[in-house]
């Protein structure tokens, strides 16, 4: 495939879209992850969010 | 599921689990199509090879619009309904659409340097969509920088809403005012004016593009209503603390 005289600048765009997606894809596992954490540790904690609670326990 | 039980947000969570698998997985076919037709399409008999650029700066220009849309249809259920679930898809749509925005700047911006003989001109297309890259930086400052979530998410529908009215004018500014960006060449009167062996590469990057966008925003929204559901729970666990002292 021969881009010819304006290669730099067809590559240089490639690579700009693909450095911004991966940045988006990254940012949505790595705060995924870290948001399942967090709800994992809080849990372990014993505390629950209201609508899991028992209706007894709920003021 | 009616569509009416999307709305609960445990609901949409179940149905965004099951969803994302196959939105991840027809997104990544489509673009090694997409991609492998960019490559093999022929040059343009002015622009030459440098029309590969199209294949990312129209899906993406196309996506900066359509995230700001779907943010003014969210504003409207922000401010009319009140429904958390619209405050949510607004607020993951605004980083998404902002990204979009800035490819469709830079890869512009580089591809007007080898067809126009520069990277930046203040015509009336580049201005505009500048002023929406700009106008997605406030709706994220809006969110960022709130002390009060529903004070900041409130602001943000209201310049999600107000920020709509450039949308048209991104549209239209081809038409309304002599610039140096070309007309409208697919979503035109009389059919598109690209040859098909261009055009066929360029609707399924297009359908690519918008597949990633409906596959982040939904994970991003996902991620929105885990991290208020962590924000209830260390309230309730504060709540708890400071009724037992």
């Amino acid at each position: 495939m021969n881009l010819g005289p304006h290669a730099d600048f067809i590559i240089a765009a490639y690579a700009v879209t693909a450095f911004v997606i991966a940045m988006l894809v990254a940012w949505v596992v790595l705060d995924y992850s870290a948001q399942r954490r967090i709800l994992g540790d809080l849990e372990e904690r014993g505390v629950t969010r209201r609508s899991r609670r028992p209706a007894r326990d709920q003021r | 599921m009616a569509v009416i039980d999307i709305a609960n947000p445990t609901r949409f969570l179940a149905l965004v689990n099951r969803l994302l698998p196959w939105l991840t997985a027809a997104t990544l076919l489509l673009f090694a199509v997409g991609l492998s037709q960019a490559m093999h399409a022929p040059d343009d008999y002015q622009q030459g090879a440098t029309v590969k650029i199209m294949f990312l700066h129209v899906p993406a220009a196309w996506l900066g619009m359509f995230g700001w849309g779907l943010m003014s249809i969210a504003a409207l259920g922000t401010l009319v309904w009140r429904h958390p679930l619209a405050d949510v898809a607004g607020k993951a749509a605004a980083p998404i659409g902002a990204a979009f925005t800035f490819i469709c700047l830079i890869t512009g911006s580089l591809w007007g340097r080898p067809t126009w003989g520069t990277y930046w001109v203040w015509d009336a297309r580049l201005t505009s969509v500048l002023v929406l890259f700009l106008l997605y930086l406030g709706v994220l400052a809006l969110y960022w920088t709130a002390e009060d979530p529903g004070r900041g998410a409130r602001a943000a529908a209201v310049l999600s809403l107000v920020g709509a009215v450039n949308l048209p004018i991104i549209k239209f500014s081809v038409e309304w005012w002599n610039t140096l960006h070309q007309g409208s060449s697919i979503f035109r009167m009389g059919g598109p004016t690209i040859d098909p062996s261009i055009l066929r590469p360029l609707i399924v990057m297009a359908v690519a593009f918008t597949l990633l966008f409906v596959t982040l925003h939904l994970a991003a929204m996902r991620n929105e209503i885990l991290r208020r559901r962590v924000r209830a729970m260390r309230l309730m666990q504060a709540q708890a603390l400071a009724e037992a002292t």
